[in-house]
């Protein structure tokens, strides 16, 4: 499944953007960042009892089901005392999450995360980005592998110079995209989908930022 | 194939002598004077001098200044442009720039990856990769076409050049992408450093059998080995590098003060077993902060003076 992946902001910026904010109300959820451990129920409790060894009040703690579902805003309703009493909320889910509640209380969000991609576990553990959604998509032509995300420089045209036994030079635990989309498309018989020309990127498949609306 | 440019260069290669370039790195800061010492240590040697386009990611003097600083020497330059830093109205705006001082040879390269240099942090832009860029150079000569499809005034005579790995993996990639950037355009190659002598020839043949050594003028790329610290360096931290044991031992093979000598003549014997290779058309002898050997090399190899051509 597909998750919003993300890492723990550093303890000092935590404490900078809580600076002066004496109570706070926490905020988890059940789903991606359960997943990655970042924001489930473990890792708001953990969070209450350093913000409290650290002089903080918490008002109360709260992990949502599911952060960016509308039902959202539901759920923190019946919080409604507690979350008054907060000068902040720290929100350990990912940015769509705290948007979200943002979007609903009166209330400064401070987020707990970085997000840092939409992605795939692929081994226990381990999570790796497989799509930027740039919306113009070419993995039809390199045998169902992104270049667009997962080459460093985004090329489309086949590989820099710098591929290393397979792996990217700039860095030894990440494999060459190129080098996957070549023996993909030989496995395939289908090299030839290497000499074809792809022309410079459309950008504007993708505007930034994105809006669509499904015309009936 | 006849001349397409003023380029000096291009005439060189087109009139079938074996080409010369080298490059020069442009200082961290904004004194020219630099960049005009290099060159004047190697103008009479060389036919044009690429100027690297902040190489390894590390912030420098824009290659374009420096280039326009070698035409008012009188010293043809090859402006090298990654398409790491600019997006494309940047690119063709720079081309058009370049050309305004009828600077007439450009190397279309992705460049380094930005984690290499001094930003780190910094984004990277590749809007265009190089095979698009060398495409969208030709189109803007010889059609006088935008990337976006409109006019161009007086449109930019460039002589389009690309890099060449030999010795990247997987090597079974490297001729095919060889005639994907001929296909794109591209007129001529600088390769890059070659130390494994046997596996460049191989590449080379691989080139021949597809005819590809006549639709492009491949230019061998020569880095003299200082010293057996710096072969070892090559060999082991940069990637895409080919460097045998063989020549790391000839370089420890002698005393320190010897190797850079030793170097030296490594470098000199390469570029005479290569000069017979068919389908090589010249070389691009990169002296790495160490231009002032670049003379040496040229003579030692037979590849001075240099032919002159008819402006």
């Amino acid at each position: 499944m597909i998750r919003s992946v993300t890492q723990q902001k550093p303890e000092q910026e935590i404490d900078r953007l809580l600076k002066g904010l004496d109570r706070v109300f926490i905020i988890g959820c059940g789903t991606c960042v359960t997943l990655t451990h970042t924001g489930g129920e473990p890792e708001v409790s953990a969070m209450k009892e350093t913000l409290t060894q650290k002089g903080k009040l918490i008002t109360g703690t709260l992990v949502v089901p599911v952060a960016c579902d509308n039902l959202t805003g539901e759920m923190l309703k019946e919080f409604g005392k507690q979350i008054d009493q907060a000068d902040a909320l720290l929100i350990m889910t990912c940015a769509f999450g705290v948007q979200n509640i943002a979007s609903q209380l009166k209330k400064m969000v401070i987020p707990g995360l970085n997000t840092l991609f939409i992605g795939k576990e692929t081994a226990f553990g381990e999570f790796n980005e497989i799509c930027t959604q740039c919306g113009t998509c070419i993995i039809g032509e390199t045998g169902g592998i992104c270049p667009v995300t997962s080459c460093h420089k985004g090329l489309v045209n086949g590989p820099c110079g710098g591929t290393d036994n397979g792996k990217c030079e700039i860095d030894k635990n990440k494999d060459c995209a190129w080098t996957l989309i070549y023996n993909r498309l030989k496995e395939l018989g289908r090299l030839d989908c290497m000499r074809k020309y792809q022309p410079p990127r459309n950008h504007l498949g993708e505007p930034t930022p994105g809006k669509l609306r499904i015309e009936n | 194939m006849s001349v397409k440019t003023p380029s000096k260069l291009e005439k060189i290669l087109r009139a079938g002598h074996l080409g010369v370039t080298s490059e020069c790195g442009p200082p961290r800061g904004s004194d020219p004077e630099a960049i005009k010492e290099k060159a004047e240590l190697i103008r009479n040697h060389v036919d044009a001098i690429n100027i690297t386009d902040n190489q390894t990611s590390v912030t420098r003097l824009c290659s374009l200044a420096s280039c326009i600083h070698l035409k008012l020497m009188g010293v043809e330059p090859v402006l090298q442009m990654v398409t790491r830093d600019r997006n494309r109205i940047a690119l063709q705006s720079d081309i058009l720039g370049a050309a305004s001082f009828d600077i007439h040879n450009m190397l279309c390269l992705s460049g380094d990856h930005q984690s290499f240099g001094d930003c780190p942090q910094g984004q990277n832009v590749h809007d265009l990769d190089s095979m698009q860029l060398i495409q969208l150079v030709r189109r803007m000569r010889d059609e006088g076409k935008f990337l976006g499809g409109d006019d161009i005034k007086r449109p930019p005579k460039i002589f389009v050049g690309a890099a060449a790995n030999p010795f990247a993996d997987p090597f079974e990639i490297r001729v095919p992408r060889l005639a994907k950037k001929i296909a794109a355009g591209v007129e001529f190659i600088q390769t890059q450093c070659i130390y494994n002598l046997d596996k460049f020839e191989e590449w080379m043949k691989l080139a021949r059998d597809r005819g590809l050594h006549e639709k492009v003028f491949i230019l061998a790329g020569m880095t003299p080995m200082k010293s057996a610290g710096m072969a070892r360096y090559m060999k082991n931290r940069v990637p895409g590098m080919d460097v045998p044991d063989e020549v790391i031992k000839r370089l420890s093979g002698v005393p320190k003060e010897k190797q850079p000598e030793e170097g030296i003549n490594i470098c000199v014997e390469a570029i005479q077993r290569l000069k017979e290779v068919e389908g090589v058309s010249g070389f691009h002898i990169m002296a790495i902060e160490w231009e002032e050997k670049v003379p040496e090399i040229a003579e030692r190899s037979g590849l001075y003076p240099r032919p002159v051509v008819e402006g």
